[in-house]
């Protein structure tokens, strides 16, 4: 990515990082090395401003601006936390405005040659094992944002998988942040190293007390060796003061498969960066995504895939509902290098606008180096179909449920894909509920449930059909 | 029970219907025939609440109530239901959920709970297997990928299902096959009661010999220019609409 200088407008955050590292313990030298490299390079480039291309339609001022501290403890009421936990058999780890909540966590049901472990914790036991992947794919140049995380590194995730380790429970990161009296920032780091022939499904979920405003910036980095099998959800249901910074890296390996879904709801300003190398024959990337905004939700989606191997595939498909004064940015770039012949490349994006405020600013790029190729790629934006409007309204159906029916309906085909039955439904009740009051589509969709179940004799029948 | 007065109806400023009168009781079916252009489908779609329909005179009532005052949805929660000519498509939106949002929302009109997930189920059940149609429709997005026979036949289970006191049928022989139109003509006879009329509209006689009204009107430039019993139909068939032009001409 490309920079632009700002250096004075983090100094802010330079200076928190300076008392943070004053108190830190000791640690190994190749990574307080990389804190400082980090610092330096935020120190450099500073906050992207919209002359930046990567970051032209998102305004980070809010958090360039912000005065956020570091937590220093992961207090949460249990009985809190019992209500915010998706309700979701899981290996989980906690964490709490970014610190590492033990009594929130449990990684009780792995299997033998699978590890889950606060990267607090494995940057004292086990600090070369961190070393080997943090930064291997997420460089301090990735973004202001990455260097910023490195530079602050210390809690988050390291998930290792030894080769053809299964682990059938997912593996559940979650991240609570709290309502206090100053805003807090946390740069969590996440780390997977899947083991060839390995398989497992990392959910990441965001979510907090309402009136939170705190900034999160997370970094996660993962390895797929040859032929393992990496499904990762990123579920984020943020406060909606909350900021939200996130980036995920891939590096896949011949016959691997990574697929993605990535759902945003909360949040004020959110940006994902995802991006996977296909690096060798086999390798295939599945991109799915959901974002539901409203109000004045800002929600950046940019994905890049880099199809760096002949008979390497890619199939991405994103849909966005934006309402009220949100706005949405989508921009999905396929590169397709030289020589990289036979792979195929499929992306497509809808929106859906239900105000005429709303605003999206979506752009496919294709990149092709290769001359045997199969690509498509494909955006649209529109509004509800009134020819539906008005035909559930002649069967009794209030205007309002029929556009929340409708909207459901849209986002469903991405809702669809989604296997985790916990997720699919939390998914579908927050985006019901999340509708405008009016709609009140939770009670229907709760009831739908519950009619599927009462339904299960009848032949023929299946939910995830 | 439905009471039409001298309806006249534009559309982008271009006069439909011109003086439409009639008078629909309950128990009764009707039949409105007529030629392309004469105005048919635009009755139906002034009295389901379609928007781009300008009414200019005239008056529509629904057992004494002003149908024209009444909202799209609030029409059907009083039991006036249209079956659609070209039943739209609405992706991603399952038959389960607009039957049972449909029904609730009647029932909560009456002043009713929602309907006990079971006993809706087995309703639905109940008038699936009466209609020919396979459980896994429920699953399905309305009317999406089905063939025309198919979503004619989901029009009739809606009807079904909400049971309405007038059932308003715009065209649903179309596209039919012979065995589609007699499970349709089943359903929709089905619905006929002392309580409850039909109003149909159609373009061919074939539909009567099925679904057997008891007034037959022809429609022609926007006005009712005969009434009669099922003869009527018959005569339409083998002599076409001309005479009557001629007669009311005169």
């Amino acid at each position: 990515m490309s920079d632009k200088t700002q250096p004075s407008a983090g100094q802010r955050f330079l200076d928190r990082l300076k008392a943070r590292d004053a108190v830190r313990g000791a640690e190994p030298t190749w990574i307080a090395a990389r804190r400082q490299a980090a610092a330096a390079r935020f120190e450099a480039i500073g906050f992207p401003d919209k002359r930046v291309e990567q970051w032209k339609y998102t305004d980070v001022r809010r958090i360039r601006d912000g005065e956020f501290a570091l937590a220093d403890d992961a207090d949460f009421s249990p009985a809190q936390a019992a209500a915010l936990t998706l309700p979701i058999e899981a290996v989980r780890l906690s964490f709490v405005d970014g610190v590492f909540a033990p009594e929130l966590s449990d990684t009780g049901a792995l299997p033998a040659g699978a590890s889950v472990e606060p990267l607090t914790r494995a940057l004292s036991d086990n600090h070369e094992a961190v070393g080997a992947v943090l930064g291997r794919l997420t460089g301090v140049e990735f973004s202001p944002f990455a260097a910023l995380n490195t530079a602050f590194a210390e809690e988050g995730a390291i998930i290792r998988l030894a080769p053809g380790t299964v682990v059938e429970t997912p593996i559940l990161l979650q991240f609570l942040s709290r309502a206090g009296e100053q805003p807090v920032m946390s740069h969590p780091r996440v780390l997977i190293q899947a083991g060839a022939r390995s398989q497992a499904t990392v959910l990441e979920h965001y979510v907090g007390e309402p009136a939170a405003a705190n900034f999160t910036n997370v970094v996660a980095e993962a390895v797929l060796e040859r032929g393992a099998l990496l499904t990762h959800y990123t579920l984020q249901e943020s406060p909606l003061d909350d900021l939200l910074v996130r980036s995920l890296q891939v590096e896949q390996g011949r016959d691997s498969r990574f697929t993605s879904f990535t759902v945003n709801l909360g949040g004020a300003l959110v940006r994902n960066d995802l991006v996977a190398d296909l690096n060798a024959q086999g390798a295939e990337a599945n991109y799915y995504g959901l974002f539901f905004a409203q109000g004045r939700q800002h929600v950046d989606n940019h994905t890049l895939v880099n199809h760096n191997a002949p008979l390497t595939f890619s199939n991405e498909n994103y849909k966005g509902v934006l309402g009220d004064r949100a706005r949405g940015v989508f921009n999905g770039k396929v590169v397709v290098k030289r020589d990289s012949q036979k792979i195929e490349a499929h992306q497509s994006n809808a929106n859906l606008l239900l105000s005429d405020r709303a605003e999206i600013d979506t752009k496919p790029e294709l990149e092709i180096y290769a001359d045997d190729v199969k690509c498509s790629h494909g955006a649209t934006t529109g509004q509800l179909d009134e020819d539906a409007v008005f035909a559930l309204r002649t069967r009794g159906i209030d205007e309002q449920t029929a556009r929340g029916l409708l909207t459901l309906a849209f986002a469903g085909e991405v809702m669809e894909q989604v296997g985790l039955d916990a997720v699919a439904e939390r998914v579908e009740l927050t985006v019901a509920g999340k509708l405008p009051e009016r709609f009140n589509l939770g009670g229907l969709v709760e009831a739908a449930l519950l009619d599927e179940q009462a339904f299960e004799e009848v032949p023929g029948h299946d939910r995830n059909d | 029970m439905l009471e039409v007065k001298d309806l006249h109806v534009s559309v982008d400023g271009k006069e439909i219907l011109k003086g439409l009168s009639l008078t629909v009781n309950a128990g009764e079916v009707h039949a409105i025939m007529g030629p392309n252009g004469a105005g048919k489908s635009t009755l139906s779609s002034v009295i389901a609440g379609k928007d781009g329909y300008e009414v200019t005179a005239g008056s529509i009532t629904f057992e004494g109530r002003d149908v024209l005052e009444m909202e799209i949805e609030e029409r059907a929660r009083a039991g006036l239901l249209l079956g659609f000519q070209y039943p739209v498509e609405i992706p991603g939106v399952k038959n389960i959920y607009l039957l049972k949002a449909a029904l609730n929302a009647q029932r909560a009109a009456r002043g009713e709970g929602e309907i006990p997930a079971p006993e809706f189920m087995k309703l639905v059940k109940e008038k699936l297997a009466f209609m020919k149609m396979d459980p896994s429709f429920l699953q399905r997005a309305v009317n999406e990928g089905f063939s025309g026979g198919e979503k004619k036949r989901n029009e009739i289970l809606q009807m079904l299902v909400l049971e309405p006191r007038l059932a308003m049928l715009d065209e649903i022989d179309s596209g039919l096959d012979i065995d589609a139109l007699k499970v349709v003509a089943e359903g929709v006879n089905s619905l006929r009661s002392e309580e409850r009329a039909v109003l149909m509209v159609t373009h061919y006689q074939r539909l009567l010999d099925y679904i057997v009204p008891d007034k037959v009107h022809v429609l022609l430039d926007g006005r009712i220019v005969k009434s009669g019993d099922k003869d009527l139909a018959l005569e339409l068939e083998s002599r076409g609409y001309e005479w009557v032009q001629e007669e009311s001409a005169a």
